[in-house]
């Protein structure tokens, strides 16, 4: 067995124990802790698949933003589960056992006999980059050749974020999301809240621009941007904005607003919808990327700070 | 084997231990996570069909690689919208699971 | 020279990745959760860098040695604050595991 495929094979095990863990642990605040390192060591499988810019979105968004939601949630829901004491009884784990093993197998099977001469696009999707003025063929792909894709899912961040809001009680309407702060009075917590951000934005505006030509782009940027907003709101540095005000609710649709005007005048100026003019393509891709990184950042921020509460006060 | 048929392998298992979390467990934030590891799985599966498909020079096709992208962002908005419903249910007094246990039920009711 | 600088970048890391293992067996076997922060917090800060030092002179360009440097110091930053935290959780819950 070569060092390559045995490395590959402990990493696949650690990654099943962690899944395995995060399934099977009785607290589940470890349950959680188990999926981010889950989520941490499957970005090391996108590596050994090349796919760097997934394993980058991997780790921000997947790991790091969606643990730091599971950890608040089971924080707040510790004492409710402890009180659920009733599991499923052992024939229905053993039929589910063996149903879910049929479903693995029956993909597995499937993966062996993907077909030889694997269907690829890549050629297609390189052979059209030089016209987009980008070099990385994964973000050509999202901001130029299926942009439509990449449109609509901004779409979706806009939508549950309303989705969220909605799940608010009357009076939260006027107050403000308020995330869990163990730490907020923490001097510690407030250092590093001080000292990192602006690490934070130069590392999450390198992504971003360094993604035209390299692995990275604005999703990537925009979790880090949303994650150092998150820790000055943890330490008490700041608060959450009410969702009332106007410059937010014009900030939340400003990327997918950009987005659809610079679509539109595709049609006039390309001949289709999202269609950009060759020479200006890269210009343009820019233009919509940064409000969008803007937008992207401060959705995925409030996502994770859930919906709004009733404050004191005016 | 190859490297790539190992991941995609690891993939299928990963739905399966998802599924089987998914099915047993009444802790509905079990059930989330649980929901994040199938598609974490079946993204995997992606990144393995992207990997078979290298060609033109690249260790892959993008293609399927920047879905995955917008998949993982798709899944973290899913997420975060369930996470909320669950924590509404649980203020307006309807514990961590679907079943109402009986010293809780009635004591709390949602707002009108 | 370069089989020298070569040398070096073989001894920093493998002694990086000895501290590493160090702090993973401590992890697993101190007692309490202070203990294992302070193996682990160690083997991470050292270990760290000495991965970083052993890879400078293989650094492209002092750009790139320059980024291999605030990873170090970024994990340092924040390794530092997060063993405090988590130090403090465990003080304030008494001496549970």
């Amino acid at each position: 067995m070569s060092f390559e495929l045995s490395y590959e094979l402990l990493v696949g095990l650690l990654v099943l124990t962690a899944a395995a863990w995060s399934v099977a642990a009785r607290d589940t605040y470890s349950a959680t802790v188990g999926f981010v390192s889950y989520g941490l060591l499957i970005a090391i499988m996108w590596m050994q698949l090349q796919a760097f810019d997934v394993a980058l979105a991997e780790v921000a968004i997947g790991s790091g933003l969606t643990g730091l939601l599971l950890l608040s949630a089971a924080a707040r829901l510790r004492a409710a589960e402890a009180r659920v004491t009733s599991r499923p009884p052992v024939m229905l784990r053993i039929v589910a056992a063996l149903a879910c093993t049929a479903v693995s197998v029956s993909i597995a099977a499937t993966v062996l006999r993907l077909p030889e001469s694997a269907p690829s696009l890549a050629g297609a999707a390189v052979g059209a980059l030089p016209a987009t003025g980008l070099g990385n063929p994964v973000n050509g792909v999202l901001m130029a050749f299926r942009a439509f894709d990449t449109l609509l899912e901004k779409v979706v961040l806009v939508l549950s974020l309303v989705g969220v809001w909605s799940l608010a009680p009357e009076p939260g309407w006027s107050g403000r999301p308020r995330l869990l702060h163990p730490f907020a009075d923490d001097g510690v917590l407030r250092f590093l809240a001080r000292t990192l951000p602006p690490i934070g934005l130069l590392f999450g505006a390198h992504l971003m621009w360094n993604g035209a030509d390299e692995p990275g782009g604005a999703f990537q940027g925009a979790t880090v941007l949303a994650a150092m907003w998150l820790l000055v709101l943890m330490a008490g540095l700041g608060e959450a904005p009410r969702i009332r005000e106007r410059w937010l609710r014009v900030a939340v649709v400003a990327g997918p607003m950009t987005f659809i005007t610079v679509g539109l005048a595709g049609i006039g100026v390309a001949g289709a919808f999202l269609a950009y003019p060759e020479p200006h393509a890269k210009s343009l891709i820019l233009f919509v990327e940064l409000p969008m990184m803007l937008t992207i950042a401060l959705v995925l921020a409030l996502l994770v700070a859930g919906p709004p509460e009733p404050t004191a006060g005016p | 084997m190859s490297p790539t048929t190992l991941f995609g392998l690891c993939g299928a298992a990963l739905v399966g231990i998802g599924l089987y979390g998914l099915l047993t467990d009444s802790r509905l934030l079990r059930k989330i996570i649980a929901f994040n590891l199938v598609g974490s799985g079946v993204f995997l599966l992606f990144g393995v069909i992207a990997r078979r498909g290298a060609a033109a020079e690249l260790f892959g096709d993008p293609v399927p690689q920047a879905l995955v992208i917008t998949g993982i962002v798709v899944a973290f908005s899913a997420t975060a919208l369930a996470v909320a419903l669950l924590l509404r249910l649980h203020e307006a007094g309807g514990g961590a699971t679907f079943d109402t246990p009986a010293d809780e039920a009635g004591v709390k009711r949602p707002d009108p | 020279m370069s089989a020298l600088v070569d040398l070096f970048t073989v001894a920093a890391v493998s002694a990086g990745i000895l501290f590493f293992l160090a702090g993973v067996v401590g992890l697993l076997r101190f007692p309490d959760a202070l203990t294992r922060l302070h193996a682990l917090t160690k083997a991470d800060n050292v270990g760290l860098g000495l991965i970083v030092a052993g890879l400078l002179p293989q650094a492209s360009s002092l750009l790139e040695a320059l980024k291999l440097v605030l990873v170090w110091l970024t994990v340092l930053l924040a390794g530092a604050t997060v063993g405090q935290l988590i130090a403090r959780v465990a003080r304030r819950a008494g001496t549970r595991t």
